[in-house]
């Protein structure tokens, strides 16, 4: 599902919420959302809501969340909120960025 | 793409700080960034607030302040300090803020990346409120926060072109580690801007010494040193002394100083715009002479100010009441006002700073300060020298007739390193001197330089008693009365050692 909203923060906690924000349909944002979605079809449940945000169509969105570094990928709930930035390029480091996957040593 | 304003000498826009527009000829150059680099508490944040503040608040502009350390509620808090209200201009959209502080939320990195959710941030807030001017406080932060530095710093240069094709004035600031060394701790100055202001906060003879230096400014020829600076509440001050030009007319104007035979000995007195010092051992007669000039004024109905390093207001009400000079009197008629300073104080800039606010509020028409030399004991050579330029450039500009005392090291006389800084500036130098003649201890005076007119030149005796100072005939046939011990000569002499005070 996509949809660019950013008004819901009362969703049940269990349920699954990730927004990513991108600007404009660059390699490294395309790069993102692919590997995003291949993540998210393997390791996540089915039940999850995605945002994506476009800051080249809603650049007044970008300070909601305080979004410097692009792509960024926010985990919104369930708790703990964590922040990954970046093409997400590599799936264990994704999942370790996001808290799914605990850290490995030395990475 | 070349615009004209490629081409053209950049155009310039002031800033509303005081003293920067003469260091930085006018301003900051306008539609480019400047980088303003300093070590940690040099002023940077405030210096950068003043900008806006002042831009929005003065010259009716717009700004926005892109904070990547603070969050902006720190910073509002951090400039009510300095009395300024920042949170009334975000209300009334004319200061808007983006928060690029660090995110406490955890944060990964995986894959590439850039900053374009910063520069969309800023490019939005800059069309929200038709920004003019933006401070960008400081870079340094986002080294911190990620860690592909090349792309940081190619993300930072970036931005300064989207800065340039919004047409924005940007004061960018970033971190140093030393005070002289690197321009800024991660290299960013080299492509980043042309225009490089160093903002400097040293310890010097144990005192803290702010200093502002304009290294490098594109198509400009400015000047070049370091200047110093103080912060207080009404913002920044700099004190731009070396390049003050004195350029006022002098006055002929004569007024008295207070003694009929000084202003004999002067040939009708002083000028009103001269800077008069007096040189003497302790208790040679300095503070009666400052006492009687004092007098002068305050008997004319003139605004007269007294600042004084070395003696309580007691004493000074003390000393002039035993030459039946009424101080008390003049002070409860507002004529008179006397401010008493430890040196130790503080540093020579904030006294600079003190005096000249108390010349702005009472408008003196004369000035005692007793002593520059107390002032000598507390710096550094360089930073007394720079004082004495301030103030004396200073006063010249407001136009108050200033009497300085000095004290000499010897009662004899001796080298004043005081003198040696000030005499080139001074007008009117007179030097009392105590002299050894057979045993007997006398006074001398002798008007050393009168600039733009005839003095008397001869080494006079003179007395002091309950009705104030006397001078009376010249010493004949003695010699080395000022350089050291008085010798009786056969010849009679006078010209020749008149010569020696040419």
């Amino acid at each position: 599902m996509m949809n660019p909203s950013d008004s819901q923060n009362d969703i049940s906690p269990k349920g699954w919420r990730l927004r990513l924000y991108i600007a404009g349909q660059t390699a490294k944002s395309l790069a993102a959302i692919s590997n995003l979605h291949r993540i998210v079809k393997k390791y996540l449940p089915e039940k999850i809501e995605i945002e994506i945000i476009d800051l080249l169509e809603n650049p007044e969105l970008a300070a909601v969340d305080h979004i410097i570094a692009i792509p960024t990928l926010i985990r919104k709930s369930p708790m703990p909120i964590c922040k990954v930035i970046g093409d997400l390029s590599s799936t264990e480091k994704t999942l370790i960025g996001l808290q799914i996957k605990p850290p490995t040593n030395g990475s | 793409m070349l615009t004209t304003l490629d081409i053209q000498a950049p155009i310039k826009m002031p800033t509303g700080i005081e003293g920067f527009e003469h260091l930085a000829m006018g301003g900051l150059p306008m539609g480019r960034t400047t980088l303003l680099v300093g070590t940690s508490g040099s002023g940077k944040t405030i210096f950068s607030a003043e900008f806006l503040y002042r831009g929005i608040t003065q010259y009716d502009r717009t700004g926005v302040f892109v904070t990547l350390e603070e969050r902006p509620i720190e910073i509002m808090r951090n400039v009510k300090r300095v009395c300024w209200e920042l949170v009334e201009l975000v209300t009334s959209n004319r200061l808007a803020f983006v928060d690029g502080s660090p995110d406490p939320v955890p944060t990964e990195e995986v894959g590439k990346y850039n900053l374009e959710g910063l520069i969309t941030q800023i490019r939005y807030a800059v069309q929200k409120v038709k920004a003019t001017l933006v401070v960008i406080d400081s870079i340094g932060s986002l080294f911190h926060q990620f860690s592909d530095i090349s792309k940081v710093r190619l993300e930072i240069f970036r931005l300064t072109e989207v800065m340039r094709e919004l047409g924005v004035t940007t004061l960018m600031t970033a971190e140093r580690l030393d005070e002289y060394g690197h321009i800024s701790r991660h290299g960013v100055e080299e492509f980043i801007s042309d225009n490089v202001i160093v903002l400097r906060n040293v310890l010097a003879e144990e005192k803290c010494r702010r200093t502002i230096q304009v290294l490098k400014m594109r198509g400009d020829v400015h000047s070049k040193g370091e200047y110093p600076f103080t912060i207080s509440h009404t913002g920044i001050t700099i004190l731009p002394l070396s390049a003050m030009e004195l350029t006022q007319e002098s006055s002929n104007e004569r007024i008295g100083t207070g003694n009929s035979d000084m202003d004999t000995m002067t040939n009708g007195g002083i000028f009103r715009d001269s800077i008069f010092l007096v040189s003497g051992p302790t208790g040679g007669g300095k503070t009666l002479m400052s006492a009687m000039f004092a007098a002068e004024g305050c008997r004319a109905g003139e605004h007269v100010l007294l600042l004084a390093y070395e003696e309580s207001r007691e004493q000074l009400l003390r000393n002039a009441s035993s030459w039946g000079i009424d101080f008390a009197k003049w002070e409860r008629e507002g004529l008179l006002r006397i401010v008493c300073q430890y040196p130790e104080a503080m540093g020579l800039e904030d006294h600079l700073l003190v005096i000249r606010r108390a010349i702005e509020s009472f408008q003196p028409r004369r000035l005692i300060m007793d002593s520059v030399s107390a002032m000598e004991r507390v710096a550094s050579v360089r930073n007394f020298r720079e004082f004495v330029i301030g103030l004396t450039s200073y006063m010249k500009q407001a136009r108050v007739c200033s009497l300085f005392t000095s004290t000499t090291p010897q009662l004899s006389g001796g080298e004043s390193v005081t003198e040696t800084h000030i005499s080139t500036i001074t007008d009117v130098i007179v030097l009392l001197r105590y002299v050894e003649i057979n045993g007997i201890l006398r006074r001398g005076i002798a008007v050393i330089k009168m600039r733009g007119s005839q003095h008397d030149k001869r080494i006079r005796e003179f007395t002091i008693d309950g009705d104030g100072m006397h001078v009376g005939n010249p010493f004949q046939n003695v010699q080395n009365i000022m350089l050291g011990v008085a010798s009786v000569t056969p010849i009679r002499d006078a010209d020749h050692f008149d010569k020696m005070f040419e």
